[in-house]
């Protein structure tokens, strides 16, 4: 289980998140949802330890990632997670499987002439094969995306966190991505936490779903009462609009558009 | 307007002092990681052939050039003032051994093999490929500062050494085809009057040559911020400050090494 308190994280002068409270139960798939800079990756990035919270606590089975000190501990506490990254981060220098099995090095005991096998293995359960050999160039956005999935799920972890997963894909393969993470959570019965715009994949893999806006969280409910959410700031997130509470990046835009305008005069 | 001025010259002083402690945490974790754990020797391996492959060739020449220059100059001032050309064996393999092999061939490398680097771990860091390693479990100073540090360190050398002599061939070979200096009389100038001392005074700057490049190509890498155009800036900042600390440190480290007698 993934418990977080009164998290705040600052960047500078920037605060991006103002005190999140979220619990995430064992089994369970979160998404979070909200528009862009309103801290969810950040909220990623602290759980798993990437980034350290400026107060609060984010407890993972009873372990409070904040106060973790040493290099070691932190990464046992990571061994927990896989993680995919928004373009999948696989390394260039490296083949399919070496970036497949990369992590099998570092978080577990695993020989090495086991892991061409794996690699294969979690190739089979995002949908690919024969690509073992391949460099990362050599991949559609999709097939990277779905590499990237194998080599989060390599290391058997509990926690998967899913950064933005189908940004960037065609519908079709946006649709596939859904079906793996569900599938995965299905078979692995992994925890999962995923960030995403996409309402559509939100509303497909999601237990819960959690709204984020100017890093507080707005609402946390089933995907069924998040359709029918009456909260302003929800409803114009779920429904797409332009018109609404969420309007500080568009007021800049028009701000520049007006002074665009006044500059032509 | 003194205000603006005053606040933009506090926002450069805290940025130069924010980055100086940064990279003073990077080479603290570094040196950190070097005594208490696992090297990576494989990756070290791959640094070791790319930037001394990569490397050697432009390295060569341009200590082949040099020494040919230097046995020009040195014959023409020499015939000028002597009516013949003196000691030039002794000036060539003197300033290459000493001082120019180990600056030129650091700032060459600085530009070739620093400049890849920072390009590289820019790009990681920009691509999220760094944060990547963090969730797999390694941690990027082991795994890609560490192997390029060692791997300077073990290559600098080695190219040095080779400049020196590729250097000194060039130089006889001026002083030959220009000057008429029989092979004997320029390497008994250079036996004769050359110790082993020399040849440390020059190498052991190498090792300064090498911590410095390679940790500032690395520190730009990994603090590379926004996009293709950060990692172009971080690519270029990497070389100019490479450089010019060879150039300030040089002077410090022979000032060290003349106080320790090593001159």
């Amino acid at each position: 289980m993934i418990d977080a308190e009164s998290v705040v994280k600052s960047f500078g002068p920037r605060t991006i998140l103002r005190g999140v409270d979220l619990r995430v139960e064992t089994g369970e798939t979160l998404a979070i949802i909200g528009g862009s800079g309103c801290g969810k990756s950040t909220f990623l990035k602290c759980v798993i330890g990437l980034h350290r919270p400026d107060s609060g606590t984010i407890l993972v089975d009873g372990v409070d990632v904040t106060r973790l000190k040493t290099e070691a501990d932190i990464a046992d506490y990571r061994r927990r997670f896989g993680y995919l990254f928004q373009e999948g981060a696989l390394f260039d220098s490296m083949t399919v499987w070496e970036n497949i099995t990369f992590g099998l090095r570092y978080l577990t005991d695993i020989p090495s002439g086991k892991y061409r096998r794996i690699a294969s293995e979690c190739l089979a359960l995002v949908g690919l094969k024969d690509i073992e050999d391949f460099k990362p160039a050599e991949l559609s956005g999709g097939m990277k995306k779905r590499v990237a999935l194998a080599r989060a799920i390599a290391a058997q972890p509990s926690y998967i966190l899913y950064d933005e997963p189908t940004t960037g894909l065609d519908p079709i393969m946006s649709d596939v991505i859904s079906d793996l993470i569900l599938d995965l959570q299905q078979q692995l019965k992994i925890t999962a936490i995923v960030v995403t715009h996409d309402m559509k994949s939100a509303y497909k893999v999601a237990s819960r779903m959690a709204m984020f806006h100017e890093g507080t969280v707005r609402q946390v409910a089933h995907p069924d009462i998040i359709r029918i959410s009456t909260d302003p700031y929800v409803r114009q997130f779920v429904d797409g609009l332009s018109q609404g509470p969420i309007k500080m990046k568009l007021k800049e835009f028009e701000a520049e558009g007006s002074s665009l305008a006044h500059g032509k005069n | 307007m003194i205000g603006d001025i005053l606040g933009t010259f506090g926002r450069r002083v805290l940025s130069a002092s924010e980055e100086t402690g940064q990279f003073a945490l990077l080479l603290r974790s570094t040196l950190g990681w070097m005594v208490g754990a696992r090297i990576e020797w494989r990756q070290t391996m791959i640094q070791v052939v790319r930037i001394g492959i990569e490397s050697s060739p432009v390295t060569s020449m341009t200590a082949f050039f040099t020494g040919m220059v230097l046995a020009l100059q040195t014959g023409a001032s020499s015939k000028h003032f002597f009516n013949e050309p003196l000691f030039v064996g002794t000036v060539v393999s003197f300033a290459l051994v000493m001082e120019l092999a180990p600056v030129m061939t650091a700032i060459v490398v600085a530009g070739r093999a620093g400049a890849a680097i920072a390009a590289e771990l820019g790009t990681m860091k920009v691509t999220e490929q760094i944060d990547a390693l963090y969730t797999l479990g390694t941690d990027p100073v082991r795994y890609l500062v560490i192997p390029r540090f060692i791997a300077f360190m073990i290559v600098l050398p080695l190219l040095t050494v080779i400049s020196d002599f590729t250097g000194i061939a060039g130089g006889y070979l001026v002083a030959h085809a220009k000057y008429g200096i029989p092979a004997t009389v320029f390497w008994h100038d250079i036996v004769n009057n050359m110790e082993v001392r020399h040849f440390i005074h020059g190498f052991l700057k190498t090792f300064v040559f090498a911590a410095i490049v390679s940790m500032v190509s690395c520190f730009k890498g990994v603090t590379t911020r926004g996009g293709a155009e950060g990692v172009g800036k971080a690519t270029t900042s990497a070389v100019v400050i490479s450089m010019v600390l060879v150039l300030v440190l040089d002077y410090f480290a022979t000032a060290v090494l003349n106080a320790f007698g090593i001159t």
